[in-house]
């Protein structure tokens, strides 16, 4: 029998296992092609460039921070086992080197592709090892799951799976530690929380010292904004006279994804996902159905489990239509918000690729400048795209949100 | 397997295809018709769009999931 405790630990360690990848990590045409990066030039000859994995590397989370692949900026890992307790140390232990594969061991966690993983093998020296470069090999076993093994000393030692939601919950599959890392999406998120505040504080400061005076300098950029939300989002969909209790929350989503989703789209500067992460886009789809479901009034709960007006045999029918409703509702949020964004990112990445691909991987010089010339005008044109996806996205997450919340809080008297 | 995944997959995305574009011309016809109202319609475009695409996205979120299982 579960236990509160049982429930509760798994919930707490989804909400704050923020360190984890785009989804569609594993699909299944990856796992077919064995020859991965890692071990090829392990073998010193030219890597097959392997796009697919190239790609999914650069969406997904990272424990170091990396811009143009020779800045690499560690970041602090707060890693717990229960077997071994709290580690607090900063990601540059690991030295990381080509591919973000750590050349060092440090208390059993290794490295590998950016991601931190866990030795298996207690045996595995347990502090500081020298494990050298290209000291890593991906493997299928026969679950057509990737397994990732360490060479150390003509040893082979298998890595836990990585922290990751898909592959942690979905694939049935837990790490031996929880991983409460400030990774480069976590820190993303911070800087951008930190600058809405500063542009959001410095307009309000100029609200109160310039009152019945036209707006100036960051106020006339967010005030459209702000008063485009307020007037077509929030109070079409909430009513005029109850839309303030919500206008925060409304503002703080729209802001904060948009602030994000700008922030993936700056190239070179780490190519951070994070709204299109699926726990992220998570979290913030369980505030909605949080706040949508404890607003929720009479009518709005009588329309779920009994609605009114229909015969009785439809109605418990409606009732579980209604009642799966309620829960698709914001994994559609959720969904929606992260597969536009990964896609988008993937496809800049794929016509990025196109260079790699037509210069077979550095080897023709002619084949990598065709590449390129259809790759940048590509590229260019994906990214607009992509700014107007930013802006498309950010409000739609916010409209939904806004008339979930006014279906819920409707009491029907209009 | 995979291959019918995919069909799948495409599948989906080719009735979301479909229905959004019939709201997107649907809307355009509006407010051709009605220019006052281009604001109303356009929310209620964008909002009647995003429900189509949930209902793709859960397709291709089944597809993803089978692929990996």
């Amino acid at each position: 029998m579960l236990s509160h405790r049982h429930l509760i630990v798994p919930l707490i360690a989804v909400l704050f296992s923020l360190p984890l990848s785009g989804w569609a990590q594993h699909e299944s045409e990856e796992h077919q092609e064995e020859s991965s990066h890692a071990e090829a030039t392990h073998e010193g000859g030219h890597a097959a460039f392997d796009p697919t994995a190239t790609a999914l590397h650069h969406i997904s989370d990272a424990n170091v921070f990396t811009i143009l692949d020779f800045i690499r900026i560690p970041l602090p890992m707060i890693l717990y086992s229960k077997d071994e307790g709290l580690d607090i140390f900063s990601s540059g232990k690991f030295h990381p080197g080509e591919h973000d594969n750590g050349e060092y061991a440090y208390h059993r966690y290794v490295l590998f592709e950016g991601n931190v993983h866990r030795i298996k093998d207690p045996s595995f020296p347990n502090d500081l090892v020298e494990i050298g470069p290209h000291s890593f090999s991906e493997h299928i076993d026969d679950q057509n799951d990737e397994v990732v093994y360490l060479n150390y000393e003509g040893t082979e030692y298998q890595l836990d799976p990585r922290t990751t939601l898909d592959n942690g919950m979905f694939g049935g599959k837990f790490t031996s530690f929880y991983d409460f890392s400030i990774t480069k999406n976590v820190l993303s998120m911070m800087l951008v929380a930190m600058l809405l505040f500063w542009l959001f504080r410095k307009a309000a400061l100029a609200y109160s010292r310039r009152s019945g005076m036209a707006p100036s300098g960051v106020q006339s950029w967010l005030e459209p904004v702000f008063t485009f939300i307020r007037d077509e989002v929030a109070i079409p969909f909430i009513g005029r006279d109850r839309y303030l209790k919500y206008l925060p929350l409304l503002m703080s989503l729209f802001f904060f994804i948009l602030g994000l989703n700008l922030f993936g789209q700056i190239p070179f500067l780490g190519g951070t996902n994070v709204t299109g992460n699926l726990t992220v886009t998570g979290i913030l789809a369980i505030l909605v159905f949080l706040v949508v479901s404890f607003s929720g009034k009479k009518h709005y709960w009588q329309h779920i489990f009994w609605m009114p007006g229909v015969p009785v045999f439809v109605k418990p029918l409606l009732a579980f239509v209604e009642f799966l409703g309620v829960f698709i509702k914001p994994i559609t949020l959720m969904l929606r918000l992260a597969g536009n964004i990964v896609s988008g990112h993937i496809a800049i990445l794929s016509f990025i690729g196109l260079i790699f691909i037509f210069g077979k991987a550095g080897e023709s010089l002619g084949g990598s400048v065709v590449g390129t010339l259809m790759s940048v005008p590509l590229t260019m044109f994906m990214m607009a795209i992509e700014l107007i996806v930013a802006f498309v996205q950010a409000f739609v997450f916010t409209i939904l949100t806004a008339s979930y919340i006014g279906a819920a809080i409707d009491d029907g008297h209009h | 397997m995979t291959s019918l995944i995919a069909i799948g997959a495409g599948l989906a995305v080719i009735g979301a295809g479909i229905g959004i574009g019939l709201i997107g011309g649907k809307a355009m016809d509006g407010i051709a018709r009605q220019p006052e109202a281009a604001g109303d319609i356009r929310s209620g475009m964008i909002l009647m769009a995003a429900f189509v695409e949930g209902a793709a996205l859960i397709a291709i979120l089944l597809s993803i999931f089978m692929l990996q299982g």
